[in-house]
């Protein structure tokens, strides 16, 4: 959890001030200047509300040269970020030709396989030229390819399910199951910090919706006893079905679910889980099995276990792992399943091919190295990031790590400073997190070597001093045995 | 002055009187040396009904929470329903399993079929170029993109194909989603809220559904492509209304409908949309490069400016052969979904070899118009063909790739109607190798439509396909039917 010491806390809210303020004031110039001019057509609603888009017009539009910048080559450890100039400050932005070549620790690449594969691509390139780029069809017409089935049947022995079941994009999975598992009169208990496509798709299905604390089980105990006491709301019908929402490892906090705690509860009160692994799955675990395996749990105690392709294996998509009935009950029923193009062939086999990299089934111990690399280089990461004195959100073995910057006027200073020195870091804002609470988060990837990431602590230290955002006090260095021994 | 002299006379007389009657001997009383006047006892009477009424308890039906143990007993009574319903015996959930490429030929379950089950309208499926321009990009930017587009996952293709499909169309600008179903469920509420009007066709598809509900707005449905049935609806929805000024309001239109093949009336659409002042959100997902002369949808085929319609959105797993989507408008309506639409900004980007994919497909559409001259005879052909067939007729436009065969006779229940239809398309399949699918409605499917066979046309089949498949349909359907 984040403890915001007090002074922080009221600069950041004074920048805030500040810049509302400002924002306000142009706005108001800006009124009286267009009141000469006409500018919506006539008997049209505006498109969007004055109040509505004030945030992006005031704030984020001064800053937008952090976010959104193209690159020009494979997201792998080192690649080429488009220079992007304006005429107008920062209103829009255009590209150049030139680019320069930086040190990549924003894309999700955890495992190395985003760029060209010694293993994987000559596969893509041969199902490419027998498959197509594309089936054109839904996956009950013309759309199940031998690839599919295979797919299916190796996530399933991978994550441990007895099935599985593919879709074309990650976001429309979790959207468009919850709606087939649950509908009117059953409740869904999800995670405060869950991602948005959880939160569309409980919206989207009709059921109740309650929220626990991020990461508690005590506080989800205490709202499953409250929940099933009191039954549906004003009728008092008892619920019917109850489904727990939690994910592997939150993207922008960087830490582990609890979840043999969140297990135990649910199990107690009878109530089903679903885990969402996108960040997870290929990332942690001895084996990559994702945090299942990390933290012990059995995958025969989480009812539903849901993952994406894009994160650590290079690819797109996602996957529901669950039993066979269930499976079988979304084949015949999920709009995602019977409405949507399905996944495209080579990107299906990309996965099959990192799949058995991971598992050493392509006769190699690439599989094993890679995860040993990334564990390595997450927790020296961490470790040396906080001996500096930064604060640093996540826990051990999570390759996500989120550095606190708060101040608003401090993530485009990191950013662009960053990216001077040739390394290119995320930096998040409002609305994705808290006002208060803005940060750079760091993606490390298995394909980083010893030297990258020394690289990339020096700017980052370096940057830090410049910016202000060592909060704590640095650890003193350790002085080596030689020196020890001269001063005695 | 005058009026309150003769009102405090009143009063005064009034109170006389009164304290004239209570005076009277009665009433008159010596306690402790005071003198009992009326007026006191009228008072001592009226503290002690005060007094006796504030003693007594008030009544409130008691609070009694639930103690710790009625909870667990009713945690331990509380029984869940199964997270899915059973099983139906004999159910279909397995699909044919394809061998090689979706093309007009291919290879199911071991044997050779003709297909008609991919919408591989301009026959792109193995087309060399663009399988070239693919593998060229895995090379160069490996599969997956690995971020969404605010973090690292703008690839220089993806800003190239929105250029080249804002030229295309003609438009300011134009924006990239990673996948076909999610461009219109995210487009719709990132302009849509609570409180605004939508009025849409009763038969779009679910995606198109799902976009409604997100969205939170008034949805009003007019019945399936009939314009005085929208003409109606907007005239009552802005009758007399002052407020609608102020309200958004959009009309919700499928350019090609799924569940049906009809073509929507555009210019119609647009003439009523001027009137009431309805913005337009057009779904060209299965129009996009099909019609019009030169392929660039509803809009050149009924010859109205592009500028008049507000939002088109396409999916691009159709006639681009590729897969993703794509929505276009003016410069303001695509900016504003960079930051508000949810499937863009929280999602991983379109892989970088679909999107090279999708800019050769549209070189390639650009620079041989022909193969829609194709498309169009091969559709033509197929219902001079299926005029005649016995129990099942054409519901579908004539220009519209998507042939759609529906029962004459339906039996009244959707589910024995889907039952008759997957066993013509089995038969078909298994005696004469043609491939053919019957539409599937998902259970949260709001559509009411008919269900029926749906043929996907493509320009890669040859004449004696079409006559193969109609052959076959005929002889089946007069056995079955």
């Amino acid at each position: 959890m984040v403890r915001l010491p007090y002074t922080t806390a009221l600069t950041t809210l004074f920048s805030y001030g500040l810049l509302f303020a400002f924002g306000q004031l142009r706005d108001f110039f800006r009124k009286l200047i267009d009141w000469f001019k006409a500018k919506n057509v006539k008997g049209y609603a505006p498109i969007c509300l004055g109040l509505e888009d004030f945030y992006v017009r005031r704030l984020y539009l001064r800053i937008q040269d952090c976010f959104g910048r193209p690159i020009a080559s494979a997201p792998d450890a080192w690649f080429d970020v488009v220079e992007r100039y304006s005429n107008d400050s920062n209103k829009t932005l255009k590209r150049t030709s030139n680019t320069t070549r930086c040190l990549n620790l924003g894309s999700y690449n955890y495992l190395g396989f985003a760029a060209a594969d010694e293993y994987c691509t000559p596969l893509v390139i041969e199902s490419l030229k027998k498959y197509s780029p594309s089936t054109c069809s839904v996956r009950v017409d013309g759309g199940t390819t031998k690839l599919h089935n295979e797919l299916e049947e190796l996530v399933a022995r991978f994550v441990g399910k007895p099935s599985a079941i593919l879709f074309g994009m990650g976001y429309v999975t979790n959207s468009a199951i919850i709606p087939c598992l649950v509908g009117k009169g059953g409740l869904i208990i999800s995670d405060s910090l869950n991602h948005n496509s959880i939160v569309n798709g409980a919206r989207g299905s009709g059921a109740t919706v309650r929220v626990f604390q991020h990461n508690s089980p005590a506080h989800l105990e205490e709202v499953l006893r409250e929940q099933i006491a009191f039954g549906q709301p004003r009728t008092r019908r008892p619920w019917k079905k109850i489904i727990v929402i939690v994910e592997g490892i939150y993207s922008m906090e960087g830490e582990l679910c609890k979840l043999p705690e969140i297990i135990a509860v649910c199990k107690k009160y009878k109530a089903y889980t679903y885990l969402d692994e996108a960040h997870s799955i290929g990332a942690v675990g001895q084996s990559g099995r994702g945090v299942c395996e990390l933290l012990g749990v059995d995958p025969a105690d989480v009812d539903i276990m849901m993952g994406t392709f894009t994160k650590s294996f290079g690819s797109c998509g996602g996957y529901i792992a669950a039993s066979r009935e269930i499976i079988q009950h979304l084949k015949m029923s999920c709009p995602a399943h019977l409405y949507a193009t399905s996944m495209s062939p080579p990107a299906v086999q990309q996965v099959i091919s990192a799949i058995k990299v991971i598992l050493g089934e392509d006769g190699s111990n690439r599989g094993a190295q890679k995860l040993a690399r990334i564990r390595e280089n997450s927790n020296f990461f961490r470790s040396e990031l906080k001996k500096m004195g930064f604060e640093v959100l996540g826990d051990n073995d999570s390759p996500v790590m989120p550095i606190m910057l708060y101040n608003p006027a401090k993530i485009p200073a990191f950013s662009r400073e960053c990216l001077r020195q040739k390394v290119a870091v995320v930096t998040v804002a409002f609305p994705a997190t808290p006002l208060l609470l803005a940060r750079a988060r760091i993606c490390i990837s298995a394909s980083h070597t010893r030297e990258d990431l020394m690289k990339a602590l020096d700017v980052i230290s370096r940057v830090g001093d410049l910016v202000g955002i060592k909060y704590f006090p640095a650890e003193p260095p350790k002085i080596a045995e030689a020196d020890h021994d001269k001063l005695e | 002055m005058e009026t309150v002299l003769p009102v405090a006379n009143a009063t005064a007389a009034a109170l006389a009187r009164v304290s004239a009657m209570f005076n009277a001997p009665l009433a008159r009383a010596v306690v402790f040396g005071v003198h009992i006047d009326g007026h006191l006892v009228v008072e001592g009477l009226l503290i002690a009904a005060i007094l006796f009424q504030l003693s007594r308890k008030s009544y409130k039906p008691p609070k009694k929470p639930l103690t710790e143990r009625e909870i667990d007993e009713l945690c331990d009574e509380w029984q869940p329903e199964p997270l899915c319903p059973p099983i139906k015996e004999g159910a279909r959930i397995e699909a044919p399993t394809l061998e090689s490429a979706a093309g007009p030929h291919t290879t199911v379950d071991g044997k050779e079929v003709v297909n008609f089950a991919s919408s591989n309208y301009l026959g792109l499926i193995g087309n060399e170029k663009i399988i070239d321009s693919c593998v060229g990009s895995v090379e160069k930017y490996g599969v997956g993109s690995c971020g969404p587009r605010g973090f690292y996952g703008t690839i220089d293709v993806h800003l190239d194909c929105e250029n080249k499909i804002a030229n295309f169309l003609g438009t300011q600008d134009s924006i990239l989603y990673s996948y076909g179903i999610s461009t219109i469920f995210s487009v719709i509420p990132a302009f849509c809220k609570k409180g605004d009007i939508i009025v849409a066709d009763e038969g779009v598809h679910w995606a198109v559904q799902n976009g409604l509900q997100l969205s939170r707005s008034t949805v009003v449905y007019f019945k399936h492509n009939d314009m005085v049935s929208l003409a109606n609806i907007l005239e009552k929805l802005t009758h007399g209304n002052k407020r609608t000024e102020k309200i958004r309001r959009y009309i919700v239109v499928e350019a090609i409908y799924q569940n049906s093949g009809q073509i929507a009336p555009l210019d119609e659409i647009v003439r009523l949309k001027e009137k009431y002042r309805f913005r337009v959100i057009l779904e060209e997902s299965h129009s996009f490069g099909v019609l019009g002369k030169s392929g660039r949808g509803l809009a050149e085929h009924y010859g109205v400016p592009i500028e008049k319609i507000d939002i088109v959105t396409a999916g691009m797993g159709n006639a681009l052969a590729t897969d993703g989507g794509f929505c276009t408008g003016s410069a303001r309506v695509v900016d504003h979904q960079r930051l508000s639409s949810s499937g863009y900004v929280f999602s991983a980007s379109l892989p970088p070899y679909l999107a090279s994919a999708a800019i050769s497909a549209v070189n390639h559409l650009e620079e041989n118009p022909s193969v829609l001259a194709n498309l169009r005879s091969n559709i033509a052909l197929l219902h001079k063909e299926l005029s005649d067939i016995t129990g099942l007729e054409i519901a579908s436009n004539i220009l519209s790739p998507i042939v759609f065969l529906k029962l004459k006779t339906p039996t009244g229940s959707a589910v024995a109607d889907l039952e008759l239809l997957e066993i013509i398309a089995e038969k078909v399949l298994k005696e004469d190798s043609v491939f053919i699918a019957a539409t599937k409605r998902s259970s949260l499917d709001k559509c009411r439509l008919p269900v029926g066979i749906r043929l996907f046309v493509s320009a890669g089949h040859t004449e004696s396909d079409i006559f193969k498949v109609s052959e076959s349909l005929k002889r089946v359907a007069a056995s079955v039917l």
